[in-house]
């Protein structure tokens, strides 16, 4: 029902991981602890650290290890970090990680380009992930991509996203991450979308990882908070392009999110000054605008 | 997402993309302005205010020519907007880019069953309007003194005298006016408005003959959650279907805002090609919503507005290369960037 929205939102912070990912410039290793290190004073309760992946594929986040230990750990703030196997997995706990994330697709084709396997062989890859987090207990975050269109396939069927999120779920992930990868999404494909995946998974277990490529992601996390998602990611200053349409923009800003959430009196627990300040940091350092609209009107007459 | 390194060659160009999505296809024919709520409970039939050419330029820094305005309003008028404001019977000496107002009302081409009101401040501007060709005006009010004081140095209640002279005579000439209540959710001088005051000004210009108050959230300050408090008070006072929404994007919230109106039951939505218009209160931030992104947006809810997404952007496309800029629709940067329209 419309207007009934959640009291407390948690918001997952990705700009250190999937906002760096996909800016052009590599960030030295101590402008990336400091930017997480900033993070961890906002007032953010889940802030993404780095990705445990080969420098080869992903070079922004070649430091990985260094980032890991050299990040100051607050208590009470949990530092995911990517893992797409068991290598990766072994590699972040011996760094000191204590969660890790893994990534599915809602689409074949998706899938097939990134990793060169189907969607069942990814998720058998993943078992060995999972039943090595089981073993050392650490929690392990499902990401599904794709959830609201595909760049090479298109439409998504609801069905298929709902398909994928229940079996990584049955396979223990705590929480799965809906990603609209190329933002093409709309709160008419969201309320869809989640209707069907909310017969599978607690809406509880779920959240949302709204990209703004179409300038969509306030309206379709505003969707999400009204049918009970109560987990939301975003990316400082809007960190991170989108790989699929050059000077595109890509994840949704912290910021503006933050400022939402705010007005509509839900609590996040997030100091938004504090966050604009980090983002300004992290900005000068790329030597980039912001791509937070709250920041760009912040700098007034 | 994950790791994406070559992607980028094999996908399938955002054309084909958008072809294939069904909320980016074209409307189906034959808009039809139902307001009966559909089982989602959002308006049927959404009528998009375009207010580019006016509001757009406006907030613009450079001067546009009089052909190019002209250009881009008959490209704008071939898209199926059912609405597009033109230009504004106001003193070159304030607003320097609509001096050639006459000009611009003479020289577009009027397509059938598109409207194409002017904003008129005053008697004389309403005069001029009409003897200038135009067939429906706008007044603007405001819910804020300071706001009123510092922008036409009087009071709301002063101003609404002056509105009424102009409504009286449309009113004799049969000429519709549109009312707008500008800094509905918030103002830059005194910051919070009372969602009381938005009600009380827009009764007053409601009841002295608009057929249309304008809620715009002149600063983009607004939330869904300021929105909905705002649009409850002035709804107790207007009839839904009276009540239009005039959205800036300036903290990003104006499709959050927008979906929150026509959640409730708005039915006209205002909005400006590519993004036109900064906000003069805020240097170097943006202004009103594109007309794109909201079209995008109700595209996918199933929402009829009539609109070829296509022909607006590149309308848009037109009118920032004749502006030197880049667009500020979201919709239109992820389309063209990949050159792919």
């Amino acid at each position: 029902a419309t207007g009934g929205y959640p009291k407390r939102v948690k918001v997952v912070e990705v700009g250190p991981r999937d906002g760096l990912q996909n800016e052009k410039n590599v960030v030295p290793t101590p402008v990336k602890i400091n930017l997480i290190n900033m993070l961890s004073e906002t007032g953010l309760q889940v802030i993404e650290a780095t990705s445990f992946v080969s420098p080869k594929w992903v070079p922004q986040m070649a430091d990985h290890t260094e980032v890991m230990q050299g990040i100051n750990k607050l208590p009470g703030i949990s530092y995911p970090v990517l893992t797409p196997n068991l290598k990766g997995f072994q590699a972040a706990v011996a760094a000191g990680a204590k969660e890790v994330s893994i990534f599915g697709a809602a689409s074949e084709l998706f899938t097939k380009k990134n990793i060169n396997c189907s969607i069942e062989e990814s998720l058998e890859r993943f078992e060995e992930v999972m039943k090595a987090a089981r073993e050392a207990s650490i929690p392990v975050r499902g990401y599904v991509s794709c959830v609201l269109g595909c760049p090479y396939e298109g439409k998504i069927s609801a069905a298929k996203v709902a398909e994928v999120s229940k079996k990584m779920y049955s396979m223990g992930c705590y929480e799965i991450s809906l990603g609209d990868t190329i933002g093409v999404g709309t709160p008419g494909s969201m309320k869809e979308m989640l209707a069907v995946v909310m017969k599978e998974v607690p809406v509880g277990a779920l959240a949302v990882h709204c990209h703004d490529t179409y300038g969509q992601a306030l309206a379709n996390i505003l969707v999400a908070l009204q049918m009970g998602v109560s987990v939301v990611d975003a990316s400082v200053a809007g960190l991170g392009g989108c790989p699929y349409a050059q000077g595109a923009s890509g994840n949704v800003a912290t910021e503006d999110l933050v400022y939402m959430l705010n007005g509509l009196g839900i609590h996040t627990g997030v100091d938004l000054q504090k966050l604009m300040d980090t983002g300004t940091f992290i900005c000068n350092a790329l030597n980039r605008r912001t791509n937070s609209k709250v920041s760009q009107a912040s700098c007034r007459l | 997402m994950g790791t994406v390194p070559s992607a980028l060659k094999h996908c399938l160009s955002y054309q084909h993309l958008l072809k294939e999505q069904l909320w980016i296809a074209e409307p189906p024919a034959a808009a039809h302005p139902a307001q009966e709520p559909q089982a989602s409970g959002l308006p049927e039939y959404i009528k998009i205010v375009e207010v580019g050419p006016r509001d757009g330029l406006q907030n613009e820094k450079v001067i546009v020519p009089t052909d190019i305005k002209i250009e881009l309003i008959n490209q704008l008028s071939k898209t199926g907007l059912p609405a597009i404001e033109v230009t504004s019977f106001v003193s070159s000496k304030w607003v320097p880019q609509m001096a050639d107002h006459k000009e611009v009302m003479r020289g577009i081409e009027r397509h059938p069953g598109v409207q194409y009101p002017v904003l008129t401040p005053n008697l004389q501007g309403f005069h001029s309007a009409i003897a200038a060709g135009a067939t429906e005006v706008s007044v603007f009010g405001a819910a804020s003194e300071s706001f009123c004081k510092m922008n036409i140095n009087c009071s709301i209640e002063e101003s609404i005298e002056k509105f009424e002279e102009v409504t009286k005579s449309a009113r004799n000439m049969n000429i519709p006016v549109r009312g707008y209540v500008s800094c509905a959710l918030g103002c830059p001088y005194e910051g919070n408005v009372i969602p009381d005051k938005v009600a009380e000004v827009s009764k007053r210009l409601y009841s002295m003959g608009c057929y249309e108050i304008s809620l715009g959230d002149t600063i983009g300050v607004g939330t869904p959650g300021s929105m909905k408090k705002m649009l409850e008070a002035v709804m107790k006072e207007i009839p839904l279907s009276a009540l239009a929404v005039h959205c800036h994007d300036t903290y990003g919230q104006a499709l959050a805002n927008i979906l929150t109106a026509i959640q409730m039951g708005v039915a006209v939505v205002d909005s400006s090609v590519a993004g036109l218009g900064g906000c003069p209160y805020a240097k170097g931030a943006t202004g009103n919503v594109a007309t794109e992104d909201v079209i995008y947006m109700l595209n996918g809810l199933g929402i009829n507005t009539g609109v070829n997404l296509y022909a607006v952007m590149e309308a848009g496309n037109f009118i920032c290369k004749s502006l030197n800029k880049e667009t500020n629709s979201k919709v239109a940067q992820a389309s063209f960037s990949t050159g792919a329209i």
